[in-house]
Order: structure tokens, then C-alpha cells, then sequence
């Protein structure tokens, strides 16, 4: 049976702009199961980046409920909040956010100095990410020492060290060319498929979403369309995740 | 994220800003390093008052003579001798809160040895002079109450006379001339250093207070002393010897009521303890002026860490978005600032210990470091790290994880 990663219901998010409340949410209903991948559209304002700090826990919603795993976290502290990002969530951005004086194993490892994980565990755990996406030889080049999709997979390596149960992708190949965002978005579906990771993917360009399985389509703060991908795209890449 | 982590990660971002760190921790460097010295010398002020103190003897009273008024004209106190030998004796015996009184007469003369010949101030005291003084004989000894009886010329050197004299000789038993006489040394004084005004105490040949006004004092007032010095018998009856001391005097000065004394009594350990306050009060301004350049040296690190918080506002995003508490974030900073002040403290530190050495050896001014000094410059600069750090680490644990992922 399949039950739901995130379960949201009457979502809604305002903020205050100056002296001009600004409705970023008007009530949104949305559930993604356990092991999906889904792509989020819309044009830039439509709430979708609202949306994405909400499921991230950087953001809390104004009223309505966000369920993750079946626990309620809408309410959360900052450093409730802080704990489930570590422990349940993992961020892909389009910028990469690496620390440029970390090298990328220490880049991976960050996510574990803020629990207790030994730094032997650490390093073991954070050499298995980068290996998984096919960067081992590169763990000790500092971040400007890559290419950038070599970077963002460094940040993927980040984002699933701590074995997330979601996996949030804003824009992650804003910055590429198109044979690393297939390359990049190839490490998506392993990740997906054989690991089960849930994947929550934004991105504006069409082509890119038809490599989730689901589409969902935000206009003005509420979602207006959603529906499951027709002629799945298949990443062209060899670039190895490999299965563990 | 444990604290070893958490001083690795500052130690790292500071190595990355080299000379910016090194310039912030120069201010507490300096900060320091002037507290050092100036406590430094301060206490080296103090010791010295100290040991002052200690080699006057304890528990002092000194009776003036003075202040008669004569067809008008009055004179200042020791301006007239109306002390006696009899006023000395019996301030020693009649008094119960008094256990010691010795007169005493200074003057100075020429004391001839050999081919040697030296300028001194020689006083005639009596034989409990020495013990008032807390003051040994390194050989020899101190001159019986016979001999002040008998006038005898016999004398007692003090340790600059004797090295002048007799270099490495044993003066004892020698035959010293002061004032064309010949006198018998019969002991040397050990070495007591310099009084409170600057003057070599060792400097000086001691001898019964009778020989001196029979033998060198051709005064008119024969009989009559320059000063009496008088011991209570402890620290608490200083005050009612004092009283007792006026009492009797003025009983023996036939002096009615209302008539103004012929003589004064001075409490030297409270001259002393006035002398003692006053370097501590300028122990305490030194190190409170030098303590402001601490204070200096906060407010750049604060300033620094503003700075730096403002920098990486991006770095505390990711952090934050990884996982980071606002507790890791405050305590990531703070430990920053925490790094560079007690850096700063340490070299500070040392250098401020050279300093002091440095300055006791070429301005040849009495240093003294205490531990205690150390632990607190120590503790001050942590302090100054925390309290000065705080504010840029708790604005950096509060910023929003969204805006600082956000900043270009």
C-alpha cells in the first residue's frame, strides 16, 4: 500500500508587503504519495516558490495543515522546523548553495555536524552520497574546482546524506546546459526509482517536468491543473547512481 | 553540532580572513597588553610602599616639638626644641598603652676612617631604638643602656657607611672619627632600603643619644631631643597611646586648658597608609584608563563580526536549510568572536609580561605580574568576546532562512 509522503489541506500563506497584504496560497489541497515525482509549474508569482518554502519547512503556512510522513509540521518552531530539514528533507537549488571553502565531502558532510554523527560516520556516510552520484574522485576539489554539474551533484550528494524522505528541487537546472540538466534530471529518476525517494521538482520549462511522472500547475496561488505525465522523458545518461 | 566542531568551523573562517583577523585581534592585543603593564606597575608601586612600611616599624607614633609663640612671631612645629630626655623617659615608663619611646637627635657630620671619609646623618637614639625599628645588626651589636648612661662613644654604622668605609672589612671594633672624635664601631646595621620619602636609610651612623649631645652637639639646649618616637603596644592602642601621650605632655608642659600644645604627635602608619591609598588609586586609574582600550578592542571585534555576519548571510542560509538551530548559528559566531579575543588576549598577554620586564630593566621602575593579573586579562578578554560577540551571532541565529538564501 502506498500512503502519502505529504498530505496538504486548506493551505494558505499571506504576507504583509508594506501595507499591502499579498496572498502567495488561497487554499491549497494536495497530497503526494510516498516515492513520487512531481513536477511543480507556473509562472513566476503564482506561489509555487511560496509553496516550495512551506514543504521545505522554511516557511509556515498561515492557516491550513501540511502533513509530512503522517506528522503534522505546519506548527513547528524555527528549531523544530530546523530538525525535521535536517533530519527529513533534503534541497536542491538552482544556485547550487555549496560552501565555496568546503571541499565536497565536507560540503556533504554539513547536514551531519548540526546532529551527533561521529565525524568517522560522517565521513563514511558523505563518501557513499558523492559516490552514488559518481563523484568519489572528485571529494576533496573545492566547489569552484568543478564544473557546474559536477556542483549541483554535489549538492544532490548534500541533500540525500541524511536519507531524506523528500527530496525539493527548485530550479535545479537553471543554470545548466541542457546535456547536464539531463544528466542532473537522470539522477533524479535513479534516485526515484530505485531508492524511492519522493521528489518534489520546480522548474518553468515544460521539458523538464516531463521527466516526473506527475504535473502539477499553480496560477495565482492556487493549483489549476494536475495530472500525470503523458510520454515520460528517460534521461539519456549513463551517470551512475548506483542502487543502495 | 558539539563544540569541537563548532571551533573548528570558526577557526576555519577565520584562517580564510588572515589579515582581518589579525588586525581585529591587534586591538585586543593592545588592549591587553596595556593592562598588563599598568597593573604591572602598579603593583610594583604598591610592593614597593609595602616594604616601605615594613622597614619604618609598626604601630608609630612620632612627637613633634614646636609651635611655642614668642612676642608674637610663632614658629612651625620642630622650630622650637621643647622635648626633654625626661619627656621621652617617661612616655616609655608611665604609659600603659605604650610599650617603647626612644628620643632622638639627627644631625649630620663627616665620618672619617683611615683615608676614607664620608658625609652622613648621624642620630643619637636610645637603646630600644633598634628594636622599635624592627632593625638587626648584621655583626657586632646595638649599644647597651650603660653605655647611653655613660656617654660612651661607641656607634652603630648603617650598611652604606660601612661599605663605604671599610669595603670589605669588618668594622667591627675599628675606630671611627666623627667630628675629630674617635669612636668605637660596635655593629653593623642590616640593609633597610630606601624610606618612604626616597631616602637611603642605610645611609646613617647611630649612636647613644647622650654621647651626641655631650660629645658632638654643642647646643644650647643641652638635655632637649629633636624627636621622640614612641611604640603602643599594638595595632589596636596606636589611637589611645596617642591620647596618653598628649595628655601627659601637656601635664608635663604645664600647658592649662585651652592653651595650644608645644608639641605635635603624628601617626606614621597612618601617613603610610595614606601614601598606600594613594598608589592604589593610581593602580586603579592605570589599569581603568588601560582597561578602555579593551573596551576598544570589543567594539572592533563587534564590529568585525558585523561585517562578517553580513558577508556570509548566504552561508547562514545554507546552514539553516541543512539543518542548522538557531543555537548552532549563535553559537558558530560567538565562538568566533570568543577565538579572536582570546587570541588576542593571549599574545596581549605576553607581550604586556615583556613590556613590564622591559621597562622595570630600562626605566628601572618596579614591576611586579601576578598570576592573578594573568587569570583575570584572561578571563576579561573571553568576556569581552562574549559580550561583544553576542549581538552579530544573535542577529545572524535570527535571520531568515528564506531572505538569506536569497542574498546576492
Amino acid at each position: 500500500m502506498v500512503t502519502a509522503a505529504i498530505e496538504i489541506s486548506g493551505l494558505v500563506k499571506t504576507y504583509m508587503l508594506g501595507d499591502v497584504r499579498v496572498e502567495a496560497l488561497k487554499g491549497v489541497d494536495l497530497t503526494i504519495l510516498s516515492g513520487e515525482f512531481l513536477a511543480v509549474m507556473g509562472p513566476s508569482g503564482s506561489g509555487k516558490s511560496t509553496l516550495m518554502n512551506i514543504l521545505g519547512c522554511l516557511d509556515r503556512p498561515t492557516t491550513g495543515s501540511y502533513r509530512l510522513d503522517g506528522r503534522e509540521v505546519g506548527e513547528l518552531t524555527r528549531d523544530g522546523r530546523a530538525v525535521i530539514r535536517r533530519s527529513r528533507i533534503g534541497f536542491v537549488f538552482q544556485g547550487f548553495n555549496l560552501l565555496p571553502r568546503l571541499s565536497a565531502l565536507e560540503n556533504v558532510e554539513l547536514p551531519m555536524i548540526y546532529d551527533s554523527t561521529s565525524a568517522d560516520a560522517r565521513r563514511d556516510r558523505a563518501g557513499a552520497a558523492l559516490a552514488a552520484v559518481g563523484l568519489e574522485e572528485r571529494a576533496h576539489h573545492l566547489p569552484s574546482q568543478l564544473s557546474g554539474g559536477q556542483q549541483q551533484r554535489v549538492a544532490i550528494a548534500r541533500a540525500i546524506v541524511n536519507t531524506p524522505a523528500l527530496l525539493l528541487a527548485d530550479e535545479p537546472t537553471g543554470n545548466l546546459d541542457s546535456a547536464t540538466s539531463d544528466e542532473i534530471l537522470g539522477i533524479f529518476q535513479r534516485l526515484n526509482e530505485e531508492r524511492g525517494i519522493t521528489l518534489v521538482l520546480v522548474t518553468h520549462e515544460p521539458d523538464i517536468s516531463e521527466y516526473a511522472r506527475r504535473v502539477i500547475r499553480f496560477r495565482d496561488g492556487v493549483i489549476v491543473e494536475d495530472h500525470p505525465v503523458a510520454s515520460r522523458r528517460r534521461s539519456a545518461s549513463p551517470a551512475g547512481v548506483s542502487p543502495g | 553540532m558539539n563544540l569541537l566542531s563548532a571551533a573548528k568551523v570558526s577557526f576555519r573562517s577565520l584562517r580564510a580572513n588572515k589579515m582581518r583577523s589579525a588586525l581585529t585581534m591587534l586591538g585586543m592585543i593592545i588592549g591587553v597588553a596595556a593592562v598588563i603593564v599598568m597593573v604591572a606597575i602598579g603593583a610594583g608601586a604598591n610592593e614597593r610602599i609595602s616594604a616601605q612600611i615594613a622597614s619604618i616599624g609598626s604601630n608609630l607614633l612620632l612627637v613633634l616639638p614646636g609651635s611655642t609663640t614668642s612676642g608674637g612671631l610663632r614658629s612651625g612645629f620642630g622650630g622650637v626644641p621643647t622635648l626633654t630626655m625626661g619627656d621621652a623617659r617617661a612616655i616609655g615608663k608611665e604609659l600603659p598603652s605604650v610599650s617603647l619611646a626612644s628620643p632622638s637627635i639627627r644631625t649630620s657630620a663627616p665620618v672619617v676612617y683611615g683615608n676614607q671619609n664620608w658625609s652622613t646623618i648621624v642620630q643619637g637614639v636610645g637603646p630600644e631604638y633598634l628594636d622599635m625599628r624592627e632593625w638587626k645588626t648584621v655583626s657586632g651589636r646595638n649599644f647597651t643602656a650603660a653605655e647611653l648612661d655613660a656617654a660612651s662613644k661607641v656607634a652603630l654604622l648603617g650598611l652604606t657607611v660601612s661599605d663605604t668605609l671599610f669595603g670589605s672589612e669588618d668594622p667591627v671594633g675599628k675606630i671611627v672619627r666623627i667630628k675629630r672624635s674617635p669612636f668605637t664601631v660596635v655593629g653593623v646595621l642590616e640593609r633597610k632600603g630606601q624610606s618612604p620619602q626616597g631616602q637611603d636609610q642605610d645611609d646613617t651612623v647611630i649612636m647613644p643619644i647622650t654621647t651626641l649631645q655631650k660629645k658632638l652637639y654643642a647646643s644650647a639646649h643641652a638635655g632637649t631631643v629633636g624627636v621622640i618616637m614612641v611604640q603602643a603596644v599594638d595595632g589596636d592602642s596606636v589611637k589611645e597611646a596617642e591620647r596618653q601621650v598628649v595628655a601627659l605632655l601637656r601635664q608635663r608642659h604645664r600647658i592649662g586648658p585651652g592653651q595650644e600644645d608645644d608639641f605635635s604627635v603624628r601617626n606614621l602608619s597612618e601617613m603610610l597608609a595614606l601614601a598606600e591609598s594613594a598608589t592604589r588609586i593610581m593602580s586603579l586609574l592605570l589599569g581603568g584608563i588601560a582597561s578602555v582600550s579593551l573596551v576598544v578592542g570589543g567594539i572592533g571585534i563587534m564590529n568585525i563580526m558585523l561585517v562578517s555576519v553580513t558577508e556570509r548571510t548566504r552561508e547562514i542560509g545554507i546552514r539553516m536549510a541543512v539543518g542548522a538551530r538557531e543555537r548552532d548559528i549563535l553559537s558558530q559566531f560567538l565562538i568566533e568572536a570568543v577565538l579572536l579575543a582570546l587570541t588576542g588576549g593571549a599574545v596581549g598577554i605576553v607581550l604586556g609580561g615583556a613590556g613590564a620586564v622591559l621597562i622595570s630593566r630600562f626605566a628601572g621602575w618596579s614591576t611586579v605580574i601576578s598570576p592573578s593579573a594573568v587569570v583575570l586579562a584572561f578571563g576579561f578578554s573571553a568576556a569581552v568576546g562574549i559580550f561583544f560577540g553576542f549581538y552579530p551571532a544573535r542577529k545572524a541565529s535570527r535571520l531568515d532562512p528564506i531572505e538569506a538564501l536569497r542574498y546576492e
